[in-house]
Protein backbone atom coordinates (compact mmCIF):
# COMPACT_ATOMS: atom_id res chain seq x y z
CA UNK A 1 0.00 0.00 0.00
CA UNK A 2 0.98 3.39 -0.94
CA UNK A 3 0.70 6.51 1.72
CA UNK A 4 1.87 9.34 3.81
CA UNK A 5 5.08 8.69 5.47
CA UNK A 6 4.95 12.33 7.41
CA UNK A 7 3.35 16.14 6.54
CA UNK A 8 4.59 19.11 7.75
CA UNK A 9 3.27 22.56 7.48
CA UNK A 10 4.00 26.51 7.10
CA UNK A 11 2.26 29.45 8.13
CA UNK A 12 3.71 32.46 8.46
CA UNK A 13 3.48 34.92 11.67
CA UNK A 14 1.94 38.10 10.05
CA UNK A 15 -1.69 38.64 10.23
CA UNK A 16 -4.24 41.26 8.62
CA UNK A 17 -7.58 41.44 9.51
CA UNK A 18 -10.78 41.76 7.52
CA UNK A 19 -11.55 44.79 9.02
CA UNK A 20 -8.48 46.15 8.08
CA UNK A 21 -8.72 46.31 4.47
CA UNK A 22 -11.93 47.02 4.39
CA UNK A 23 -11.03 50.37 6.07
CA UNK A 24 -8.88 51.15 3.45
CA UNK A 25 -11.33 50.43 0.33
CA UNK A 26 -14.69 51.58 2.27
CA UNK A 27 -16.07 48.24 2.29
CA UNK A 28 -18.39 46.64 5.02
CA UNK A 29 -16.42 44.18 6.87
CA UNK A 30 -19.23 42.51 8.31
CA UNK A 31 -20.47 42.28 5.29
CA UNK A 32 -17.34 40.51 3.99
CA UNK A 33 -17.05 38.05 7.35
CA UNK A 34 -20.76 36.80 6.31
CA UNK A 35 -20.36 36.63 2.65
CA UNK A 36 -16.65 35.10 2.73
CA UNK A 37 -16.53 33.38 5.95
CA UNK A 38 -12.75 34.66 6.34
CA UNK A 39 -11.57 37.31 9.70
CA UNK A 40 -8.06 37.27 8.77
CA UNK A 41 -5.20 36.29 6.31
CA UNK A 42 -1.68 35.32 6.62
CA UNK A 43 0.83 37.47 4.91
CA UNK A 44 4.92 36.20 4.60
CA UNK A 45 7.64 38.26 6.39
CA UNK A 46 9.53 40.87 4.08
CA UNK A 47 11.99 38.23 3.34
CA UNK A 48 10.01 35.03 2.93
CA UNK A 49 8.32 33.45 -0.64
CA UNK A 50 7.41 30.65 -1.87
CA UNK A 51 10.78 28.85 -1.44
CA UNK A 52 11.44 29.52 1.89
CA UNK A 53 7.76 28.60 2.91
CA UNK A 54 8.45 25.07 0.94
CA UNK A 55 11.90 24.62 2.92
CA UNK A 56 10.07 25.14 6.42
CA UNK A 57 7.08 23.16 5.62
CA UNK A 58 9.89 20.19 3.75
CA UNK A 59 12.16 20.34 7.34
CA UNK A 60 9.07 20.14 9.42
CA UNK A 61 7.93 16.85 7.86
CA UNK A 62 11.42 15.60 8.04
CA UNK A 63 11.74 16.08 11.24
CA UNK A 64 8.44 14.81 12.37
CA UNK A 65 9.64 11.20 10.66
CA UNK A 66 12.88 11.43 11.47
CA UNK A 67 13.68 10.48 8.01
CA UNK A 68 16.87 10.37 5.76
CA UNK A 69 16.74 12.88 3.64
CA UNK A 70 18.94 10.82 0.84
CA UNK A 71 16.53 8.51 1.07
CA UNK A 72 13.71 10.80 -0.78
CA UNK A 73 14.36 10.37 -4.42
CA UNK A 74 11.64 12.91 -5.52
CA UNK A 75 10.56 16.51 -4.99
CA UNK A 76 8.41 18.41 -6.50
CA UNK A 77 7.04 22.02 -5.95
CA UNK A 78 3.89 22.92 -6.27
CA UNK A 79 2.89 26.88 -6.83
CA UNK A 80 1.86 29.66 -8.78
CA UNK A 81 4.45 31.73 -6.86
CA UNK A 82 7.90 30.34 -7.73
CA UNK A 83 10.07 32.80 -7.08
CA UNK A 84 12.06 32.46 -10.28
CA UNK A 85 10.05 32.16 -13.84
CA UNK A 86 13.30 30.24 -14.79
CA UNK A 87 15.14 28.12 -12.32
CA UNK A 88 13.42 25.75 -9.82
CA UNK A 89 12.36 26.34 -6.21
CA UNK A 90 12.61 22.60 -6.06
CA UNK A 91 16.26 22.61 -6.22
CA UNK A 92 16.14 24.92 -3.49
CA UNK A 93 14.44 22.72 -1.16
CA UNK A 94 16.61 19.92 -2.29
CA UNK A 95 19.35 21.40 -1.41
CA UNK A 96 18.16 22.65 2.15
CA UNK A 97 17.14 19.66 3.11
CA UNK A 98 20.25 17.65 2.11
CA UNK A 99 18.64 15.54 -0.11
CA UNK A 100 20.97 16.38 -2.44
CA UNK A 101 22.19 15.08 -5.14
CA UNK A 102 20.90 11.62 -5.95
CA UNK A 103 16.86 12.02 -6.41
CA UNK A 104 15.14 14.10 -9.30
CA UNK A 105 13.38 17.25 -8.64
CA UNK A 106 10.83 19.86 -10.52
CA UNK A 107 8.27 22.84 -10.47
CA UNK A 108 4.44 22.34 -11.22
CA UNK A 109 2.18 24.61 -12.06
CA UNK A 110 -1.53 24.03 -12.06
CA UNK A 111 -3.12 27.09 -9.96
CA UNK A 112 -4.02 25.92 -6.80
CA UNK A 113 -4.02 22.20 -7.31
CA UNK A 114 0.07 21.80 -8.21
CA UNK A 115 0.70 20.12 -4.69
CA UNK A 116 -1.72 17.52 -5.19
CA UNK A 117 -0.79 16.97 -8.62
CA UNK A 118 2.49 16.41 -7.07
CA UNK A 119 1.63 14.02 -4.42
CA UNK A 120 0.11 11.92 -7.57
CA UNK A 121 3.55 11.83 -9.17
CA UNK A 122 5.40 10.93 -5.75
CA UNK A 123 2.73 7.57 -5.82
CA UNK A 124 3.27 6.91 -9.51
CA UNK A 125 7.04 6.51 -8.59
CA UNK A 126 6.83 4.98 -5.32
CA UNK A 127 4.33 2.48 -6.88
CA UNK A 128 6.86 1.79 -9.80
CA UNK A 129 9.58 0.94 -7.15
CA UNK A 130 11.85 4.19 -9.08
CA UNK A 131 11.85 5.66 -5.69
CA UNK A 132 11.82 5.02 -2.10
CA UNK A 133 10.32 8.68 -0.92
CA UNK A 134 8.66 11.49 -2.89
CA UNK A 135 7.64 14.67 -1.42
CA UNK A 136 5.19 16.58 -2.40
CA UNK A 137 4.84 20.51 -1.52
CA UNK A 138 2.54 22.78 -1.80
CA UNK A 139 3.17 26.37 -1.20
CA UNK A 140 2.51 29.79 -2.34
CA UNK A 141 2.36 33.44 -1.60
CA UNK A 142 -0.86 34.64 -3.57
CA UNK A 143 -0.69 38.19 -4.96
CA UNK A 144 -3.82 40.30 -5.19
CA UNK A 145 -4.19 43.52 -7.04
CA UNK A 146 -5.08 46.39 -4.24
CA UNK A 147 -8.59 46.66 -4.03
CA UNK A 148 -9.57 43.38 -5.97
CA UNK A 149 -12.24 41.26 -3.93
CA UNK A 150 -9.35 38.71 -3.65
CA UNK A 151 -7.45 40.76 -0.97
CA UNK A 152 -9.36 39.69 1.58
CA UNK A 153 -8.54 35.86 0.49
CA UNK A 154 -5.33 36.01 -0.88
CA UNK A 155 -2.64 34.47 1.56
CA UNK A 156 0.77 32.48 2.12
CA UNK A 157 1.74 29.34 3.47
CA UNK A 158 2.33 25.42 2.48
CA UNK A 159 2.38 22.06 2.92
CA UNK A 160 5.17 19.37 2.68
CA UNK A 161 3.76 15.52 2.14
CA UNK A 162 6.07 12.77 2.00
CA UNK A 163 4.64 9.66 0.03
CA UNK A 164 6.04 6.01 0.17
CA UNK A 165 5.59 2.68 1.49
CA UNK A 166 6.67 2.52 5.03
CA UNK A 167 5.88 4.03 7.95
CA UNK A 168 2.92 5.00 6.94
CA UNK A 169 0.42 7.65 8.74
CA UNK A 170 -2.12 7.66 6.02
CA UNK A 171 -2.70 4.47 3.71
CA UNK A 172 -3.63 6.20 0.09
CA UNK A 173 -6.52 3.95 -1.16
CA UNK A 174 -7.04 5.82 -4.69
CA UNK A 175 -6.97 9.09 -6.45
CA UNK A 176 -9.07 10.62 -9.21
CA UNK A 177 -8.53 13.32 -11.28
CA UNK A 178 -11.14 15.25 -13.15
CA UNK A 179 -10.06 18.28 -15.79
CA UNK A 180 -11.30 20.59 -18.35
CA UNK A 181 -10.34 23.68 -20.29
CA UNK A 182 -12.01 26.57 -18.27
CA UNK A 183 -10.81 29.66 -18.47
CA UNK A 184 -11.74 31.24 -14.92
CA UNK A 185 -8.70 32.33 -13.58
CA UNK A 186 -5.16 33.02 -15.07
CA UNK A 187 -2.26 35.50 -14.64
CA UNK A 188 -0.17 35.86 -17.85
CA UNK A 189 3.37 36.05 -18.17
CA UNK A 190 5.23 39.01 -16.72
CA UNK A 191 2.05 40.23 -15.35
CA UNK A 192 2.25 40.79 -11.49
CA UNK A 193 -1.47 40.16 -10.32
CA UNK A 194 -3.60 37.48 -11.62
CA UNK A 195 -7.26 38.20 -13.59
CA UNK A 196 -10.72 35.67 -13.05
CA UNK A 197 -13.81 35.60 -14.43
CA UNK A 198 -15.92 36.94 -11.42
CA UNK A 199 -18.66 34.81 -11.21
CA UNK A 200 -17.26 32.09 -13.59
CA UNK A 201 -15.24 31.30 -10.99
CA UNK A 202 -17.53 29.59 -8.84
CA UNK A 203 -20.43 27.13 -10.44
CA UNK A 204 -18.61 25.94 -13.86
CA UNK A 205 -15.22 26.08 -12.30
CA UNK A 206 -14.84 25.14 -8.66
CA UNK A 207 -18.40 23.51 -8.04
CA UNK A 208 -18.50 21.50 -11.13
CA UNK A 209 -14.83 20.13 -10.74
CA UNK A 210 -15.32 19.59 -7.07
CA UNK A 211 -17.97 17.46 -7.39
CA UNK A 212 -17.10 15.40 -10.14
CA UNK A 213 -13.70 14.31 -8.78
CA UNK A 214 -15.38 13.74 -5.48
CA UNK A 215 -17.88 11.89 -6.88
CA UNK A 216 -15.32 9.64 -9.14
CA UNK A 217 -13.38 8.56 -6.26
CA UNK A 218 -16.19 7.50 -4.66
CA UNK A 219 -17.74 5.42 -7.18
CA UNK A 220 -13.64 4.30 -8.08
CA UNK A 221 -13.34 3.00 -4.56
CA UNK A 222 -16.80 1.98 -3.73
CA UNK A 223 -17.51 4.23 -0.84
CA UNK A 224 -20.43 7.26 0.05
CA UNK A 225 -20.21 10.58 1.87
CA UNK A 226 -21.12 9.04 5.36
CA UNK A 227 -18.40 6.27 5.23
CA UNK A 228 -15.48 9.46 5.99
CA UNK A 229 -14.68 10.52 9.23
CA UNK A 230 -13.05 14.13 7.08
CA UNK A 231 -13.86 15.49 4.34
CA UNK A 232 -11.63 18.74 3.00
CA UNK A 233 -11.34 20.58 -0.16
CA UNK A 234 -9.96 23.17 -1.79
CA UNK A 235 -10.67 26.47 0.33
CA UNK A 236 -10.79 29.89 -1.76
CA UNK A 237 -12.94 31.07 1.01
CA UNK A 238 -15.04 29.68 3.61
CA UNK A 239 -18.46 29.33 2.13
CA UNK A 240 -17.05 27.59 -1.06
CA UNK A 241 -15.97 24.68 0.41
CA UNK A 242 -19.25 24.98 3.06
CA UNK A 243 -21.20 24.95 0.22
CA UNK A 244 -19.77 22.08 -2.09
CA UNK A 245 -19.81 19.80 1.11
CA UNK A 246 -23.62 20.16 1.05
CA UNK A 247 -24.14 19.33 -1.89
CA UNK A 248 -22.17 16.46 -2.07
CA UNK A 249 -24.22 15.31 1.30
CA UNK A 250 -21.00 16.07 3.63
CA UNK A 251 -22.30 17.56 7.23
CA UNK A 252 -20.29 20.11 9.25
CA UNK A 253 -19.13 17.59 11.14
CA UNK A 254 -16.83 16.08 8.59
CA UNK A 255 -15.73 19.24 6.92
CA UNK A 256 -15.10 21.15 10.20
CA UNK A 257 -11.63 20.20 11.19
CA UNK A 258 -9.84 20.70 7.94
CA UNK A 259 -11.61 23.89 7.11
CA UNK A 260 -8.74 26.43 8.13
CA UNK A 261 -9.36 29.36 5.43
CA UNK A 262 -11.47 31.68 8.34
CA UNK A 263 -8.17 32.17 10.30
CA UNK A 264 -5.52 32.19 7.42
CA UNK A 265 -6.80 33.13 4.49
CA UNK A 266 -6.10 31.10 0.89
CA UNK A 267 -3.06 29.82 0.76
CA UNK A 268 -3.78 28.82 -3.19
CA UNK A 269 -1.34 25.81 -3.71
CA UNK A 270 -1.24 25.26 0.53
CA UNK A 271 -4.90 25.23 1.21
CA UNK A 272 -6.60 21.68 0.28
CA UNK A 273 -2.71 20.06 2.00
CA UNK A 274 -3.29 23.00 5.28
CA UNK A 275 -6.97 21.28 5.74
CA UNK A 276 -5.12 18.01 6.05
CA UNK A 277 -2.61 18.65 8.19
CA UNK A 278 -4.92 19.88 10.26
CA UNK A 279 -7.28 17.00 10.38
CA UNK A 280 -3.54 14.19 10.42
CA UNK A 281 -2.99 16.71 13.74
CA UNK A 282 -6.06 15.50 15.58
CA UNK A 283 -7.26 12.02 13.23
CA UNK A 284 -7.57 8.59 15.21
CA UNK A 285 -6.43 5.44 13.24
CA UNK A 286 -9.08 3.93 10.84
CA UNK A 287 -10.65 7.42 9.93
CA UNK A 288 -11.12 8.21 6.70
CA UNK A 289 -10.08 11.07 4.82
CA UNK A 290 -11.33 12.62 2.05
CA UNK A 291 -9.50 15.14 0.03
CA UNK A 292 -10.44 17.05 -3.20
CA UNK A 293 -7.93 20.26 -4.41
CA UNK A 294 -9.11 22.23 -7.11
CA UNK A 295 -6.81 24.62 -9.78
CA UNK A 296 -8.41 27.11 -11.65
CA UNK A 297 -7.59 26.54 -15.43
CA UNK A 298 -9.17 23.87 -14.38
CA UNK A 299 -8.96 20.68 -12.58
CA UNK A 300 -9.35 19.01 -9.32
CA UNK A 301 -7.59 15.75 -7.84
CA UNK A 302 -9.42 13.69 -5.21
CA UNK A 303 -7.85 10.94 -2.86
CA UNK A 304 -9.48 8.43 -0.64
CA UNK A 305 -7.52 7.68 2.67
CA UNK A 306 -7.19 5.91 5.76
CA UNK A 307 -5.57 6.83 8.90
CA UNK A 308 -3.22 4.44 10.58
CA UNK A 309 -1.41 3.28 13.82
CA UNK A 310 1.41 5.53 12.89
CA UNK A 311 -0.32 8.52 13.44
CA UNK A 312 0.46 8.21 17.12
CA UNK A 313 4.77 7.93 16.51
CA UNK A 314 4.67 11.36 14.50
CA UNK A 315 1.87 14.12 15.79
CA UNK A 316 3.12 15.79 18.04
CA UNK A 317 6.68 15.71 16.30
CA UNK A 318 6.36 18.97 14.77
CA UNK A 319 4.34 21.74 14.67
CA UNK A 320 0.65 21.89 14.12
CA UNK A 321 -1.80 23.94 12.68
CA UNK A 322 -3.07 25.03 15.42
CA UNK A 323 0.11 25.81 17.25
CA UNK A 324 1.52 27.81 13.66
CA UNK A 325 -1.74 30.00 14.15
CA UNK A 326 -0.75 31.03 17.24
CA UNK A 327 0.58 34.34 18.63
CA UNK A 328 -0.05 35.84 15.11
CA UNK A 329 1.36 39.73 14.72
CA UNK A 330 -1.46 41.96 13.17
CA UNK A 331 -0.20 44.46 10.57
CA UNK A 332 -1.68 47.59 9.63
CA UNK A 333 -2.09 48.00 5.83
CA UNK A 334 0.20 50.32 5.52
CA UNK A 335 3.02 47.74 6.80
CA UNK A 336 0.73 44.48 4.89
CA UNK A 337 1.21 47.04 1.69
CA UNK A 338 5.27 46.95 2.24
CA UNK A 339 5.32 43.21 3.44
CA UNK A 340 3.59 42.39 -0.23
CA UNK A 341 6.00 44.54 -1.94
CA UNK A 342 2.47 46.56 -3.40
CA UNK A 343 4.02 49.86 -2.98
CA UNK A 344 8.12 50.67 -3.70
CA UNK A 345 10.22 51.74 -0.97
CA UNK B 1 28.31 38.92 -5.25
CA UNK B 2 29.19 36.72 -7.90
CA UNK B 3 27.31 33.76 -8.72
CA UNK B 4 29.95 30.61 -8.21
CA UNK B 5 31.52 32.53 -4.93
CA UNK B 6 27.22 32.65 -4.16
CA UNK B 7 27.25 28.82 -5.12
CA UNK B 8 29.84 27.96 -3.12
CA UNK B 9 28.14 29.21 0.03
CA UNK B 10 25.25 27.31 -0.48
CA UNK B 11 25.70 24.54 1.71
CA UNK B 12 26.65 27.02 5.00
CA UNK B 13 24.48 29.33 4.39
CA UNK B 14 21.47 27.02 3.80
CA UNK B 15 22.47 24.40 6.99
CA UNK B 16 25.41 25.81 9.00
CA UNK B 17 27.75 23.56 7.78
CA UNK B 18 31.03 24.43 9.10
CA UNK B 19 34.18 22.43 10.30
CA UNK B 20 35.55 20.73 13.00
CA UNK B 21 39.27 19.48 14.11
CA UNK B 22 39.14 16.54 14.76
CA UNK B 23 42.67 16.57 16.46
CA UNK B 24 41.34 18.84 19.21
CA UNK B 25 37.88 18.35 18.91
CA UNK B 26 37.76 22.92 17.65
CA UNK B 27 34.75 23.87 16.13
CA UNK B 28 34.50 26.08 13.27
CA UNK B 29 31.56 28.01 11.85
CA UNK B 30 32.46 29.82 9.15
CA UNK B 31 34.06 26.94 8.14
CA UNK B 32 38.18 26.94 8.63
CA UNK B 33 40.34 24.66 6.17
CA UNK B 34 43.19 24.86 8.94
CA UNK B 35 43.17 24.52 12.80
CA UNK B 36 44.35 27.69 13.68
CA UNK B 37 45.36 25.50 17.33
CA UNK B 38 46.55 22.49 15.40
CA UNK B 39 47.88 24.05 12.46
CA UNK B 40 49.47 21.31 9.76
CA UNK B 41 48.38 18.28 12.80
CA UNK B 42 44.59 19.79 12.49
CA UNK B 43 42.34 16.78 10.59
CA UNK B 44 39.48 18.86 9.39
CA UNK B 45 36.25 17.46 8.48
CA UNK B 46 33.04 18.89 7.73
CA UNK B 47 30.14 19.70 10.24
CA UNK B 48 26.45 20.09 10.46
CA UNK B 49 25.48 22.75 13.45
CA UNK B 50 21.97 22.42 14.54
CA UNK B 51 21.39 26.27 15.03
CA UNK B 52 19.84 26.43 17.88
CA UNK B 53 21.37 29.18 20.15
CA UNK B 54 21.32 32.09 22.40
CA UNK B 55 21.64 35.72 21.22
CA UNK B 56 24.77 37.12 23.16
CA UNK B 57 23.80 40.12 22.03
CA UNK B 58 22.28 42.62 19.40
CA UNK B 59 21.46 45.93 17.75
CA UNK B 60 18.51 47.40 16.01
CA UNK B 61 19.04 48.33 12.87
CA UNK B 62 17.06 51.26 11.48
CA UNK B 63 18.72 52.72 8.30
CA UNK B 64 21.00 50.17 6.24
CA UNK B 65 22.40 49.89 2.63
CA UNK B 66 19.83 50.13 -0.32
CA UNK B 67 19.78 46.43 -0.38
CA UNK B 68 18.34 46.25 2.91
CA UNK B 69 16.42 49.19 3.12
CA UNK B 70 13.27 47.50 2.68
CA UNK B 71 13.50 45.47 6.13
CA UNK B 72 14.39 48.16 8.33
CA UNK B 73 13.95 48.54 11.27
CA UNK B 74 15.45 44.80 11.90
CA UNK B 75 17.69 43.10 14.47
CA UNK B 76 20.85 41.78 13.85
CA UNK B 77 22.48 39.79 16.95
CA UNK B 78 25.49 37.67 17.51
CA UNK B 79 24.44 34.31 18.28
CA UNK B 80 26.55 31.71 20.17
CA UNK B 81 25.12 28.37 18.78
CA UNK B 82 25.26 25.48 21.60
CA UNK B 83 28.01 23.91 19.98
CA UNK B 84 30.26 26.76 20.93
CA UNK B 85 31.33 28.86 17.69
CA UNK B 86 29.43 32.93 17.39
CA UNK B 87 28.35 34.26 14.63
CA UNK B 88 26.55 37.13 13.19
CA UNK B 89 22.67 37.00 11.65
CA UNK B 90 19.42 38.68 11.68
CA UNK B 91 16.96 37.63 14.54
CA UNK B 92 13.27 37.42 12.71
CA UNK B 93 11.39 39.09 15.60
CA UNK B 94 10.08 42.90 16.52
CA UNK B 95 12.61 44.79 18.06
CA UNK B 96 10.56 44.89 21.12
CA UNK B 97 10.84 40.91 21.27
CA UNK B 98 14.90 40.57 20.96
CA UNK B 99 16.53 39.97 24.48
CA UNK B 100 20.10 39.04 25.40
CA UNK B 101 20.10 35.23 26.40
CA UNK B 102 17.24 34.72 24.53
CA UNK B 103 17.32 31.34 22.97
CA UNK B 104 17.19 31.06 19.15
CA UNK B 105 15.92 28.34 16.53
CA UNK B 106 17.14 28.08 12.61
CA UNK B 107 14.63 29.56 10.00
CA UNK B 108 15.18 29.53 6.07
CA UNK B 109 14.75 33.06 4.46
CA UNK B 110 15.94 35.34 1.67
CA UNK B 111 19.10 37.09 2.74
CA UNK B 112 19.12 39.36 -0.30
CA UNK B 113 18.97 39.47 -3.95
CA UNK B 114 20.89 40.82 -6.82
CA UNK B 115 18.09 43.26 -7.73
CA UNK B 116 14.92 42.36 -9.82
CA UNK B 117 16.51 40.61 -12.23
CA UNK B 118 19.49 38.44 -10.55
CA UNK B 119 20.01 35.75 -8.32
CA UNK B 120 18.03 35.51 -5.05
CA UNK B 121 20.56 34.21 -1.93
CA UNK B 122 18.64 32.23 0.75
CA UNK B 123 20.36 31.05 3.83
CA UNK B 124 20.21 30.87 7.79
CA UNK B 125 18.01 33.57 10.01
CA UNK B 126 16.98 32.63 13.32
CA UNK B 127 13.52 33.16 15.25
CA UNK B 128 12.93 33.43 19.10
CA UNK B 129 12.65 29.52 19.95
CA UNK B 130 8.95 28.87 20.99
CA UNK B 131 7.26 26.38 22.81
CA UNK B 132 5.26 25.01 19.33
CA UNK B 133 8.80 25.23 17.39
CA UNK B 134 10.74 23.21 20.04
ZN1 LIG C 1 42.72 21.40 16.01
Amino acid sequence: MIGITSYGAYIPRYRIKVEEIARVWGDDPEHIKKGLLIYEKSVPDLDEDTATIAVEAARSAIYRRSIDPKEIGAIYVGSESHPYAVKPTATIVAEAIRATPDLTAADFEFACKAGTAAIQTCMGEVAMGAIKYGMAIGADISQSAPGDALEYTAAAGGAAYIIGKKNLITEIEDTFSFTTDTPDFWRREGESYPMHGGRFTGEPAYFKHIISATKGIMKKVGTKPSDYDYVVFHQPNGKFPLRVAKTLGFSEEQIGLGLVVPMMGNTYSGSSLIGLAAILDQAKPGSMILMTSFGSGAGSDAFSMTVTDGIEEVRDKAPTIAELLKNPRYLDYALYAKHKGKIAV
Amino acid sequence: MAVPRLWRHIPTRYNLIGTECQTCGGLYFPPRTTCPTCRRDGRIIERKFKGTGEVVTYTTIYSASAAFHRQTPYVLAIVKLDEGPLLTGQIVCDPDEAKIGMKVRPVFRKLGEDGPSGIIYYGTKFAPLTEASQ
